[in-house]
């Protein structure tokens, strides 16, 4: 009695302690995220507008027009959409799918308010021919697809045609699969120059005196703690045209005063400018581990015979391999789906598959898209941190 | 042992100090033979590891000089030096295997695969651990990473050989055993060793020779036995196994390098003079418990006085009384194990007694005089 009493305590203080986290997390982030994935592949809102047509279309041959039925069907819901203003969002996904097709549906609906006849077929490709064309049908049918992939496709550079295969987009229109390699491609480089920069400044701090430790630690964490927005802005004030750093290199005579580099608005900035930022996320943990390396391990390397490279190419540098792979995998994971500092300070070149989810959230109003590639992007940092699981093993990260 | 092989390491007038202020080595002179075990036993702060790193290379020498083979030290870096060390918390590298740990100090060295792997067969061999290549040093017991370690410190036949506190890690079982295991290697190479340890009964079962230290200096520099037989420092007296030690003040000078001293209230103990001494000086009188006898009859021993029993412990092999006499509270006696020793209680009054050549007078020590 006591004892099963005494385990159920047990268990209620600890979850008790967590529950306002899990609460926090289900309400801020596992709902929100969970409805993004439904949305990339849930979009009735075509259903919901034009049910009976597209119940209708779902018996219909797709080669030939559909019959007097189904335009019958299509203009009293195109009517009822004109009340309920939805007209709009099933011109937009349509259009999406049969560019060049938006205008139809306004049109139509407007026009079918003030005719009076039972030959709806021929009225309504009076209004627009488009009508007798079988591809704005199969159009609508697609776009009636209460559950989809044509995001992921579309998140892809792919499409399906009318007929139903599937193949890439035309040349002019791949975006993503670019952004991807080169979203990569920027995760890879900020990461490699962060260890790059980063591992001196904490083999430093780590073999210094404390006193000396301290400061260095500062200076390491005073733009940690500075605004996101301030440093990528400072960035700004550096690297633009007429910025310090160009301005140096003129008064050095390194560079002509006709021809200043560009060093913002483009890939050089974004590779600038998100190093400087994601720099702790490098020096902390590596500081963390090599902190514990015992200098006795040095000290024994030494007295065996081995100089100060061979000490630390056989024995330093090995042991520190926890820091550097959790100090990689937190800035590549970063990275991946970093924003402000390539919209800040990338340009067009120096854009990210980011700032493209930012793009069709808050201007075009994909979501569903968005939504798709986010999953993507999503999936990707799970692969990135299972294949490092694999190597490493998550359980020997150490930060600090 | 000790087979007189010349100087191998000199200490010369060797000072360190870490803040320019504070000595925690001073003026040290020191001559360690080639083959030698020698100890550096003292406290914890007495600066015998700091001793210890200068020679290995790992601390500056502030001033004097450190030879080995008449060769001043500073002018060879650390892993020029060819000694071979052994860290209190054996500092074996995580990430290498048992086979390649001991190897390290080959590969650097250039030597060729075969023979490396020769040589770490021969030098676990030589630590009992044969077979034990492939196993990471986190797989090991304590007494196994410290069997390590030790052949990690010999395999590339150095020397010298330091060792900091090796045995502090491990139980006092396993600790005995490994005393014994790094006698019997050193005794089989004859490399020259030296050894920083706290423990006396570790310098003593080990060395050839124990260098007490105290305050960055050496109070006295001997071999086990005359270290404990013969210490010429109170401090030495008591940290070298158990002593009685008497404050009293000579009275008068006798022959045969005797002394009659004044100790407790009215008592006279007869003690063997060891530095030149005065009527008036103070002294540390030291008398060994065991040297100590229960008296059966009046005027037995040159030294006799009456005591009372305050207490008594059976340790095994002999029986630890603890006695009021001479004015000191816990005075020790240990009496062998022997037939008719149980004649003792707590609370009798008994007679107690010593040689005066068993007896002590050590001078006081120059700070301690108040």
């Amino acid at each position: 009695m006591t004892d099963k009493r005494s385990g159920v305590q047990r268990l209620i203080v600890p979850v008790g302690l967590v529950l306002p986290l899990i609460a926090f997390i289900l309400v801020t982030f596992v709902i929100p995220l969970g409805s993004m994935v439904i949305q990339s592949v849930h979009d009735p809102e075509v259903a919901e507008v034009l049910p009976n047509t597209l119940n209708l279309l779902s018996e219909w041959d797709g080669t030939s027009v559909p019959s007097e039925e189904v335009f019958e069907s299509m203009a009293q819901e195109l009517v009822l959409s004109r009340e309920s203003r939805t007209t709009g969002k099933v011109a937009t996904r349509v259009n999406r799918i049969a560019s060049g097709t938006r205008s139809v549906f306004g049109k139509t609906a407007r026009r079918l308010e003030r005719i009076e006849t039972t030959e709806l077929r021929s009225a309504m490709i009076d209004i627009d021919d488009r009508w007798k064309d079988v591809e704005l049908w199969i159009a609508i049918r697609e776009a009636g697809r209460e559950y989809t992939v044509k995001h992921y496709l579309h998140a892809v550079d792919l499409e399906r045609e009318l007929d139903g295969g599937i193949h890439p987009v035309s040349e002019d229109q791949r975006i993503y699969n670019t952004l991807y390699l080169r979203t990569l491609f920027v995760s890879l480089a900020v990461t490699f120059f962060c260890f790059l920069i980063g591992y001196p400044i904490a083999y430093a701090i780590a073999n210094v005196s404390d006193s000396m430790a301290k400061i260095l630690l500062l200076i390491v964490l005073i733009p940690f703690w500075t605004s996101l927005l301030v440093r990528t802005t400072s960035w700004l004030v550096l690297l633009q045209n007429q910025g310090v750093v160009n301005d140096i290199l003129v008064w050095l005579g390194l560079v002509n005063d006709s021809d200043r580099l560009a060093l913002i608005h483009n890939m050089t900035g974004t590779l600038v400018a998100m190093t400087h930022v994601l720099l702790p996320f490098m020096i902390l943990p590596l500081y963390a581990v090599m902190r514990a390396i015992p200098t006795d391990y040095m000290k024994a390397a030494a007295s065996l015979g081995a100089n100060p490279a061979q000490s630390f190419v056989r024995v330093y540098f090995p042991q520190s391999l926890p820091g550097i792979s959790a100090g990689c995998l937190l800035v590549f994971i970063l990275s991946l789906g970093y924003y402000i500092t390539p919209a800040l300070v990338g340009g067009t070149k120096g854009q990210l598959i980011s700032n493209m989810i930012a793009y069709h959230i808050q201007s075009s109003l994909n979501w569903g898209l968005a939504a798709a590639i986010s999953v993507i992007l999503l999936t990707g940092v799970f692969i990135c941190y299972f294949i490092f699981d694999k190597w490493v093993g998550v359980d020997k990260l150490r930060l600090s | 042992m000790g087979n007189g092989g010349g100087t191998h390491i000199a200490f010369e007038h060797v000072t360190k100090s870490y803040d320019g202020t504070t000595q925690v080595v001073k003026d040290l002179c020191l001559e360690i033979e080639r083959g030698e075990f020698l100890t550096l036993l003292g406290p914890s702060g007495s600066g015998k590891t700091t001793c210890l790193m200068m020679l290995a290379g790992f601390e500056t020498i502030s001033s004097g000089n450190i030879s080995i083979d008449g060769q001043a030290v500073h002018t060879i870096v650390p892993h020029k030096r060819g000694i071979g060390m052994v860290f209190q918390n054996y500092a074996l590298f995580p990430h290498l295997s048992v086979g390649r740990n001991l190897s390290f100090p080959l590969e650097v060295r250039g030597i060729s695969s075969s023979e490396r792997a020769d040589r770490v067969k021969k030098a676990l061999e030589l630590v009992q651990l044969e077979g034990f290549e492939d196993r990471k040093p986190a797989n090991l017991s304590g007494g196994q990473q410290q069997r390590v370690a030790i052949a990690r410190a010999l395999v590339f036949e150095p020397e010298i050989v330091l060792m900091d506190e090796p045995l502090g890690a491990l139980d006092r079982r396993l600790r005995e055993e490994m005393q014994y295991e790094i006698r019997r290697i050193h005794q089989q190479l004859g490399v020259t060793m030296v050894y920083v340890t706290h423990d006396q009964q570790e310098a003593m079962v080990l060395s050839d020779r124990v260098a007490v230290f105290r305050d960055g200096s050496i109070e006295q520099i001997a071999p086990p036995e005359t270290l404990y037989e013969e210490p010429n420092r109170v401090f030495v007296s008591s940290f070298i196994g158990d002593n009685n030690v008497l404050y009293g003040k000579v009275e008068e000078i006798r022959p045969g390098d005797l002394c009659n001293v004044a100790v407790g209230s009215e008592d006279h103990v007869q003690a063997l003079i060891i530095e030149d001494t005065q009527p008036g000086d103070s002294v540390w009188v030291a008398v060994r418990p065991e040297r100590v006898a229960i008296a059966r009859e009046e005027k037995q021993y040159s030294n006799q006085f009456e005591a009372i029993v305050k207490d008594i412990v059976f340790m095994g092999d002999h029986l630890r009384l603890n006695l009021e006499t001479c004015g000191q509270r816990d005075f020790i006696v240990k009496i062998p194990n022997i037939v008719g020793h149980g004649a003792v209680l707590p609370g009798d009054r008994i007679q107690i007694g010593w040689a005066a050549l068993d007896c002590r007078a050590l001078p006081m020590d120059k700070e301690k005089e108040n």
